[in-house]
């Protein structure tokens, strides 16, 4: 799939959403009223959101790059690699794809399936979103699968590790 | 300093942006589908047991991908609804953790054993992860 149309894969999911309202517009039309009314609610409580959610990532773009990312990645050794695989990967912005090939060339460098995966896992902590899922789902809420979360990418890695030349 | 700065902020821009026209799409179904589906439906799909239900959730969220944006809209929204937050939580850390769409390429570029086990932990995982998240959070 090249770049364009990857891009343009957003706009056709909306496209057919709307293609969907206007085929059951002219069975229900009562109940399109009711979804709009339903979305125009979400929409509101979102952009306030969406805004906060641009100056971090603004933030994080700002100051965190793939190069130097993996400058402190290649450093890791003994037990601080974990924290430094947790760190890099919580700090890691932009697709997942992206990442990738530094990931392939870790590899080659000597780093352990285990990092590898400890680093993936915590891409899942998501700085700048963080005030979104507070909206939704209060600070403690947050808080208790973010720490969760890290803890188990540790884990993960571990066991990673320990299959790796076994089974992987 | 102020052109880098120009760059961070026209990349977020582009980011949101792209994010747009999905996240305006998921509102859309959302809102169709609460108005055409009753509440009974959910609370039937989710009416198991804990595990049973962080299984669902984990499933359905290792299916869909995009950004977690969305796994939190509809996740606030079946809370609305009244499904448990064990499965709502399996299914936002299923969303982030398994990559069903991302496999090929990271079975690419990481190996083929490698990117399954992982997969496959992260699924096991987003179940464990909800369970204890949830069970902390009623010790709080």
């Amino acid at each position: 799939m090249s770049k364009s149309e990857k891009s343009n894969i957003g706009w056709y999911f909306l496209f057919i959403v709307i293609l969907i309202y206007l085929l059951i517009g002219f069975f229900r039309t009562e109940a399109i009223g009711l979804s709009l009314q339903d979305t125009w609610k979400i929409a509101k409580s979102i952009m306030p959101i969406l805004v906060l959610v641009f100056v971090v990532m603004v933030i994080t773009n700002y100051s965190i790059t793939p190069d130097r990312t993996k400058k402190y990645l290649s450093k890791a050794g003994g037990k601080k690699r974990w924290l430094i695989a947790l760190i890099g990967g919580v700090i890691s912005m932009g697709p997942i794809y992206m990442w990738y090939p530094l990931l392939k060339d870790l590899k080659e460098d000597g780093a352990s399936y285990g990092f590898i995966a400890t680093f993936l896992y915590n891409r899942a902590v998501k700085l700048p979103l963080l005030p979104m899922m507070i909206f939704y789902f209060g600070w403690s809420f947050t808080i208790v699968l973010t720490v969760v979360m890290m803890i188990v990418s540790i884990i993960q890695g571990l066991i990673i590790e320990k299959m790796e030349g076994k089974i992987i | 300093m102020s052109n880098k700065l120009l760059l961070s902020a026209k990349k977020s821009g582009k980011a949101i942006f792209s994010l747009l026209p999905i996240l305006l799409g998921i509102i859309l179904l959302i809102g169709l589908v609460n108005s055409l589906l009753p509440e009974s439906y959910y609370l039937k799909l989710f009416g198991g047991n804990s595990l049973v239900n962080s299984l669902i959730g984990g499933g359905l969220g290792s299916i869909f991908a995009g950004s977690p944006i969305n796994s939190y809209i509809i996740g606030s929204k079946l809370l609305e609804l009244g499904v448990g937050l064990v499965a709502i939580t399996a299914f936002i850390v299923a969303w982030v953790t398994v990559g069903l769409i991302q496999l090929p390429a990271e079975s690419i570029l990481l190996g083929r054993k490698f990117a399954l086990t992982r997969n496959l932990l992260s699924f096991i995982f987003s179940i464990g992860v909800a369970l204890f998240t949830v069970f902390i959070l009623n010790l709080l």
